[in-house]
Order: C-alpha cells, then structure tokens, then sequence
C-alpha cells in the first residue's frame, strides 16, 4: 500500500516478476520473515494493513522518537535515557528477543512485534521526508533508537544480526596483528591485550566517529578496528543508509499527493514532531514593559546566564568579539527583545577600537543578517534565526584559541569556571562544591540551574509561597533567554512588593 | 538591428560598462552596434556578473556587503575604496594586477588542476569561483566552462584576489532558477589553513600581521605534522601546500578520494588532528590519553627538536614572568610547583632553556633520579601545547568553505600566494616570495637582455592559453613567467599536476580510452 519508488531498487519484484507481464499482473511480493529482532529497514513493507494500524503504529513509534529527541534535548546520559526509554518502548513498541520464546523467530507475537516496528519505520520516513530539517532530526532519533537496542540486544543474535547485513570487512592477518601491536595497543583506548580481539580493516571514512576521536588505529587510510567497535561501524552503516533512503522518498512523495488518506494522515504526524524541540518559541524570550536598549544592557546584564555574561564581560575588556561570540550574543540580545537599531548601536559603541567604516564593513552585515534583515530569502522570511539553546550551544564546536562562545560549565576549565562564577558575585562555597561536581558529571545544565537558584532563593521561595508561580514556570532552564525572562521577572515581582 | 541581444537584456547591458571601468583594455566599449556579435558569450557572462551585483545577497553572511554593489555606486564606491587603501603601504595597484593576470598568471595550469584533465569538463565548469574586486565588492557563484573564458574573465573583472569554492551538481551561475536547496556541493579538496596569528599568544618576536624567519618555524613544524599524518594515516598523496601571502599558509589535499569526502569525514579528519582544545580560558589546553595515540607519538618525535630550538632558544618564549606562570599552571605537581617559583623569582631574567632544565632538575632531585610520570606527561603535554599546529579546523570542515586560490597576489604584501614543496619546507623563505612589482620588473629586465625573444610577445598576450600554441611554431616561443623567479614555483605547480593527473587518468581509463590520445599530446610536461 505504501508506494515506494518502485523504479528504484525493488528486491522483491524483480524475482517474481516479469517485466514485460509487469502491468497486468498482479505483484507477489516476497513476505518477510523477520528473522532477527533488528532491522536495517533495507526493504519496505508490502502486506496490508489497515487505517486505522497505519495510524495507530506511526503514533507510536513517534511518541518513542519524540522522547529519545527530548532526552538527548536536556542532555541526558546514555544510562538516564535508558531509564526513561525503556518503560515506554515496552508499551508502545515492544521488541522481543528470539530467546524470549520457545518458538524463537517463529512465535506469531515476535512477528507481530517486528511487524510493527518495521511497518512504523517506514510510515514516519514517509512523514518525515518531506524537509531537510525533518530529514535530520528523523535520521538521528531513529538512529538513537537503533543505538539503544543494538545495545540490549542478546550477544549472538546480535553476532547474527551483523552477519546477515554483510559488511565487507577485511579481517587482519595475525602476523600483520603482531607486527602492528604496539601501534594497535596505544591507538585504541581500553584495550588490554591486542591477541583478545579480532581485528578488521576498513577504509578509515566508515568508522568517522572513532576517526574524529583519535581512537583507532590509521595506516594509509585503512582504520584498524577491533571487533567490539563493531558498533560503531554498524551505526555508521545504519545512519548512511536511512540518509540515502530518506532523501530517495523524499524524491518519491510528490507522487502520495493524490492520496487523500495518508497525505493527511502525514502532515499530521509530521507537524507532531515538530513540536518536540521548538522548546522556545519566537519571543518567549521578551519581557513586556522592560526597557531594553543599547545603554542598559550593561545594567541587565547581571540577569545574563554565565555563557553570556562571559561574552559581556569579555566584550567589555577586549572591545572586540570574535565571529562566534558575536553571534551567539547577537542572538541572544535579539532574543531578549533588543531592537535591530539598538543592536547595531550597542555593538557600535562596545568595539571601541575601530573606525565607523571598518565597522560597518566587516561587523554590521553579520548583526543584520542574525535579525534577518539582509541575506536570502528564507533567512528574510524567518527574520534571522532563532536565539541559541543550551542544547546548540553545548554540542556546538569547542571554541578555538582566543574565541569566547559556548558555555562556561561546558568549555572551560573548572578553575577558570570558578574563578568566573566567583567574580560574578557567586561565593557560596557549597554551591561552588555542587557545581564542581555537576561538571564533573558533564550535568552542565544542572549546574547553570543550581546557580540560578541559589542566585534567586529568596524570590523563588516567595513566588512559590504566595502561589504566583507555579511549577512548569520553575522547571529547569534549558534556554539561555529563558534564563534571562525568569531572573528579571523574579527580581521585579520582588520590588513592588516592597515598595507597597 | 542587433538580434544577438534580446531586448531584455539592452538596458543592464548598458549598466555593463559603468560596473567595468577598470578593464578598458580588455574589453572595448561594445555599445558599437557591429561588434556585439562576436562578443556574445561575453556579454552573456556579464550580463550575469551584473545579476549578481544587484541581487547575490545571500549565503555571503561571513562577508560584509557594506558596499551595497548597486552599479552606480560602484563608480562612487571605487575612490572611497582607493583612499582607505593608500594607508596601507603595500596595496597593489589595478595596473599591476592587470599586467600579472595577463603576463604571468598561469591560468592553464589552474584550469589543469581543477579540472583533472585537459578536455573541459563539470569538474571544471561547475567550480564555483567567488571574486573579490578591486572596489571590495564580493561575487559569489562565478564559473567558467574552459580556461580561455575563465582568464577573459578574470582579466576582464582584475579582481583583488580570488578564492576557489567547491564542485557544484550544477552549473552554479544556474542556481536562480533552481529551487532552494537544489544546488548541492559534490566535491571540494579537503583544505586546512594554518595562520600564525593563532600563535600570538606564544610567539614573542612578532604580532598579528607582522611575520619573521623566527615565528616562520611554527609554520614548518605545523606542515610537517600536518603532511605527515595526512600521508601516512590517511593515505593521502597530493598535497598541495600554499603560501598564503603573508602569514599562513593552506594545504589543499587533491586524492580523488579527499575531494568527495562529505562533511562529516571532513570533521572527522579536523577532530583527529585537531590537539589544543579551550579558548584562553580553558586552561591546560592539550590533556592528552595515555599511552598516546600513535599520530601524537609521532608528532611529538617530529616536534621535540623545534620545542627545543624555537620555544626555548628563538622565541624565549618562558622568559618573560607572565609566561613562565603559564608554564608553572601546566604543571600539576604542586611541590614541584612552588620550588620552582622560588627559583624564578630570585633571578627573573632566566632564560627559557635554563627553566625547562629546572623543570627537570628539580623533579628529578625529588624523587629518586627519575622524572615521575606524571611529570614527563604534563612535558609532554606542554611540548604539544606549544609546537603542535594550531589550525583553523572550521575552514577543513565544510565542503562549501572558499579559500583563495594559489599564485593569486595577496592585496596587503603584493607577494604571490606561492606552492611550498613540503619536502623541502625548511628552505621556504616567506619574506624572499617574489611580490608582484618585483616580478613585473624581472620581465623587463629580461627583456632588455634578450631583446629578440620578446620581441613578439605583445602580439600575443600572455602566458598563452590556447593549448597547442607554442607547438605551432618550430621553436617554443618563451613564456613571461620563464623569465622571472616564478618559474620554479610555477614548474613544481606543474610537476604536482603531472602527478595528479597520472593518478585521475588511471581512475578514469575505461571509460575515456580515445581521449587519452589527445591527452597525451597536448600535455608538454
């Protein structure tokens, strides 16, 4: 039912079919047997199913990406996601193992299950083909996904599973092994004997992630890989290929417009997703009745969270920012509800050092483009882009020599962080043993909502006792522009109280 | 009367030639009606050229656009652009640059380069070339289908510098009439780029701009490692390395198999080589595993003489009391520590070499003889931290990043972005790279000299173009660069071609068996 781009690779067809009959006959397809608890999701479904399961599947399969996307959202740890996940995945989209029956991959539940799994898969690629946004986001939460149950999956199934993908893996000779050992030992962390493992060859561009961490072994573009990293390769392989089918489909969709069942059907689940990461929405950060312009930045800036007050700060010493720091901060002060006009003269007047013709030539076109004044038609349209999360600024790149951007609690080192923190007026020594330790545990967020709370005790406990706010106004920060609109809005309710 | 040019086009034509007041010799006044013919294609690549000035807006976000290219103000623009020059010494003026594109510039041997071959092909054609030009407008998407049209062009805009982008699935002059997000980049080379004001916080002799023979080093050690990993690790084998004019140099990696890497391979490749971590606030900025990977380990081989020679020695970079602090946060031992500030506090002015000894010394003395380990690893650490290549590793990562393109002038110093022979790196002397007077100067001379050869070379513009030209007569008429001290640099661009081109052919032989004839003879390397 589900029309995939049949002139493309079609394993199923091309047996039973011939091609000349193809028109008139009807199509037998190959029924899939799902003989393993994973799927690649290499050939899509063919049996009929019902609206109403079309429906029913997709929702559920996207409840379970929705969360993966939020966990990985408020940078949760592997272990916490796997918490949180799990419960959910037993309810909306069990998966069993072979061994969890005494039928093994013949029990009819098993298939049913597998079933699900693989039909949902490919309903939500129809969903989310249609942009290159949702493309991405699909592809990682889906990966994720793939990730969490490879992980769990039963060591020989999963030995088998590998098997049935057939990977071209050169496997090392033992003498090549020895001569390269100490190589081998020293390039791949966590390894105690090299003869324990066996060993594959591959070209270094399938395994980027250990490539990027330095932690494999290179000889002229061949990475040596031990077997455990098999992972890591098979995510790899798994993420390339959905990439590839994705944007194939997406190819395909024009040709659903004539269904008036599913296109429905789809753009609803499609808008559904779209809900999970857009957290902040345009000018939630904007604070009505707050005086905001150039000059009183420097007056609000101790509302900033510490990534911008560092950017302030450092602005102020320097007179000058780098492209990064620029942005992140322009970004932000967009967010927080300055006018374009008031930008540009705020930046004016904080680069000391220059001319007003070198700043108009190399700094104003960036300020005016983030607010989407200039630029091309959809930056215009989308009036620049939107304030950076937490979560963009945490994964973006670390900053270079001499940059500024990112997060204090994530980018600098705990010395510096402290040192920071302490010359913001944050002294209180159990609250700097907490956030030590936060970052010891890589919980960045954690840490910026401790220091908020501790910043903001009195007006939270107030706001809480006399029931003005409530919780879902107090949970934790995740948006640097949240963290501004909540610190001012705690320090004004507190004033007019005392001056009645 | 002149039906070549549909009417549409008549009036931004007339545009034309108030946007190109600077190439008159190159392209006469064509409003004479009987000319048009002949200039067809020409007045087709400008006609776009001027689409662009008026409306390329977008995606140039990491370049200002202050001077709002609209066409009048393009002649006004132009003396304000002139004047903010004259304060820097050293600008180029637009006559010279024009002499260089058109006596020296090899522009077949560019053309060879990106197109991996000699028949024209997309590799070529769809190239985008992004023009910075003398009044500091900015055109994006400019492409050229062979290499006479691209050196029309470029002598017809003398454009301050160029820079090369990637290979785009289409003609990337087309991209208006594609909807968004249909053009995609196919293929770049992978390209890193080394600059020495990364280094400002460590070289002690110069700053910013301003380069010496002493903080020179840092650049050679950088290529050493750079090279060295991308041959051995990754396989590599044409790589290109590239003076950047004044301060840093590129390394464009041209292995077939470098140019179509997407961009998360190409992160993949920065993140590996990739050591120092943190801005200035980050503290110890190289934390690295044991035992190291075997890239660092080798690096570390390579680096070790010149931690020895130019931070200790040269630069003296400890000897200053800021420095030596920064040097005494790196280590971790506290005892160690504070002997040692003691020590250096009582004599202030001990060099470099004397305080790495006493690092040595005085751990030694504390326990038993041997260095502890974790002392050895924090100097080993610091080693790294101070000569390991600092580069700008988000110009490797994306596909679509521009970087100026070789033998281009650079507009501040006049010197010629030259190739560097990265066997022969320590002999590279950045201050000894002809400058483009100099150059002008040498023909010349040369010609003064030898007044018979040059004598015909007005006639025929150039280092010629045209393939096949300087066969057609009995002896092989001498091309301008021949005569000046950019032959060498233009004879290992062509060596590194050579190679290349042997290795694309090899790839490509099934497929275009007839025209390896052609290829052949028209190659007279």
């Amino acid at each position: 039912m589900i029309r995939q781009d049949f002139h493309k690779i079609d394993p199923k067809r091309r047996a039973t079919l011939d091609h000349k009959k193809k028109q008139f006959a009807t199509p037998i397809f190959k029924q899939q047997d799902y003989s393993h608890r994973l799927n690649f999701y290499e050939v899509p479904p063919t049996a009929e199913i019902t609206l109403e399961q079309f429906e029913q599947w997709a929702i559920d399969r996207l409840r379970i990406l929705a969360e993966i996307e939020a966990c990985s959202y408020r940078n949760k740890s592997p272990a916490e996601t796997e918490v949180h996940i799990t419960p959910l995945l037993q309810k909306y989209l069990p998966l069993s193992s072979n061994t969890s029956s005494s039928l093994g991959a013949a029990d009819q539940r098993l298939k049913n299950e597998r079933q699900k799994d693989h039909y949902s898969h490919f309903i939500l690629r129809l969903a989310f083909s249609a942009t290159e946004d949702l493309r991405r986001r699909f592809a990682r939460a889906e990966t994720m996904l793939f990730r969490f149950r490879f992980q769990k999956d039963d060591s020989r199934e999963r030995r088998a599973f590998i098997e049935s993908l057939n990977l071209d893996w050169e496997p090392v000779s033992d003498e090549e092994r020895r001569e390269l050992s100490e190589h081998l030992v020293n390039a791949t962390p966590g390894l105690r004997r090299v003869d324990e493992e066996s060993w594959y060859k591959v070209d270094w561009e399938r395994v980027p992630e250990l490539v990027e961490k330095r932690s494999v072994f290179l000889y002229r573009g061949k990475a040596y890989v031990p077997g455990r990293e098999q992972l890591s390769m098979i995510i790899a392989e798994f993420t390339a290929r959905l990439e590839r089918a994705l944007e194939l489909t997406s190819r395909a969709l024009p040709r659903l417009d004539e269904d008036d069942r599913l296109t429905p059907i789809l753009n609803h689940l499609s808008k559904n997703f779209g809900s999970a990461e857009s957290v902040y929405s345009e000018g939630e950060g904007f604070v009505d009745g707050a005086p905001i312009t150039a000059s009183s930045i420097d007056h609000l800036s101790q509302h900033f969270p510490l990534c911008m007050r560092s950017l302030h700060m450092s602005l102020r010493k320097n007179n000058h920012l780098k492209h990064y720091g620029r942005l992140q901060y322009t970004l932000f002060l967009k967010g927080i509800g300055l006018s374009l006009e008031e930008c540009i003269l705020f930046w004016r007047q904080s680069f000391k050092g220059f001319t007003d013709d070198e700043f108009n030539s190399r700094y104003k076109y960036n300020v005016r483009h983030a607010y989407g004044d200039v630029g091309g038609d959809s930056n215009r349209r989308g009036r620049g882009y939107p304030p950076y999360s937490c979560q963009k600024i945490l994964s973006d790149s670390n900053p270079g020599v001499g940059q500024t951007h990112g997060c204090p609690y994530r980018h600098f080192s705990v010395d510096n962080l402290i040192g920071l923190l302490q010359s913001t007026g944050v002294n209180d020594r159990d609250l700097l043993r907490g956030v030590r330790e936060d970052v010891e545990k890589t919980r960045y967020h954690i840490a910026c909502n401790r220091v908020f709370e501790w910043a903001h005790k009195g007006d939270i406990k107030r706001v809480k006792e006399d029931g003005s706010w409530n919780q879902t106004d107090l949970d934790t920060i995740v948006h640097p522009n949240t963290y501004f609109k909540r610190s001012y809005l705690l320090k004004q309710a507190g004033k007019p109280q005392r001056n009645a | 009367m002149p039906h070549s040019v549909s009417p549409g086009e008549s009036p931004s034509h007339s545009d034309n030639d108030e946007v190109i007041p600077d190439a008159p010799q190159t392209n006469p006044p064509s409003n004479v009606s009987e000319n048009k013919e002949p200039e067809n294609t020409e007045n087709e690549a400008s006609n776009d050229n001027l689409a662009d000035l008026l409306f390329d807006e977008d995606d140039d976000d990491e370049f200002p656009a202050s001077s709002a290219p609209g066409t009048k103000d393009s002649d006004t623009a132009m003396p304000d652009a002139v004047d903010s020059a004259a304060s820097q010494p050293a600008k180029v003026d637009t006559d010279t640059m024009l002499a260089f594109y058109q006596r020296l510039f090899p522009f077949r041997y560019l053309f060879q380069w990106l197109n991996h071959g000699i028949i024209p092909s997309p590799d070529f054609g769809n190239r985008e070339f992004a023009l910075t030009l003398q009044n500091d407008a900015y055109l994006r998407y400019q492409s050229y289908p062979t290499a006479d049209l691209f050196r029309k062009d470029i002598l017809r805009m003398n454009p301050s510098r160029f820079e090369i982008g990637p290979v785009y699935n289409t003609n990337p002059r087309d991209r208006k009439t594609l909807r968004g997000g249909q053009m995609k980049p196919i293929s770049k080379e992978l390209v890193f780029d080394i600059d020495l004001t990364d280094y400002d916080d460590i070289r002690s002799c110069c700053e910013k701009a301003n380069i010496c023979a002493k903080c020179w080093q840092f650049v050679i050690m950088a290529m050493k490692v750079v090279d060295t990993a991308l041959r051995d690790d990754f396989g590599f084998e044409h790589i290109m390395w590239v003076y950047s004019g004044r301060r840093g140099v590129h390394a464009w990696v041209c292995d077939p198999r470098a140019r179509s890497l997407p961009d998360d391979r190409r992160r993949a490749i920065a993140g590996y080589l990739d050591v120092l971590r943190g801005g200035a606030q980050s503290g110890k900025r190289v934390n690295m595993k044991r035992p190291l990977h075997p890239h660092l380990s080798r690096s570390l081989d390579i680096l070790k003489p010149y931690f020895a020679q130019t931070i200790l020695v040269d630069q003296d970079t400890f000897v200053s009391s800021e420095q030596a602090q920064r040097l005494l946060t790196l280590l971790s031992d506290k005892s160690l520590n504070e002997a040692l500030r003691k020590k250096w506090e009582s004599s202030p002015d001990r060099p470099s070499a004397s305080k790495w000894a006493d690092i040595d010394a005085l751990a030694n003395t504390g326990k038993g003889g041997t260095l502890n380990p974790a002392t050895r690893r924090d100097a080993q650490d610091i080693i790294l931290e101070y000569t390991y290549p600092r580069l700008d590793s988000e110009v490797s990562k994306k596909m679509i990043h521009l970087l100026k393109s070789p033998f281009v002038i650079h507009p501040g110093t006049g010197r010629v972005c030259v190739p560097i022979d990265a066997r022969k790196a320590e002999e590279f002397d950045p201050l000894s790279v002809p400058t483009v007077t100099q150059l002008l100067a040498e023909i010349d001379a040369y010609d003064a000299e030898n007044p018979s050869t040059g004598a015909g070379t007005d006639a025929v513009e150039g280092e010629g173009s045209v393939p096949n030209e300087s066969d057609a007569r009995g002896s092989r008429r001498m091309q301008d660069y021949e005569k000046t001290s950019l032959k060498p640099y233009i004879d290992y661009f062509r060596s590194f071609i050579a190679g290349l081109l042997k290795e694309d052919r090899g790839g490509k032989r099934e497929r275009s068996e007839d025209t390896t004839e052609v290829k052949t003879e028209s190659m007279e390397f």
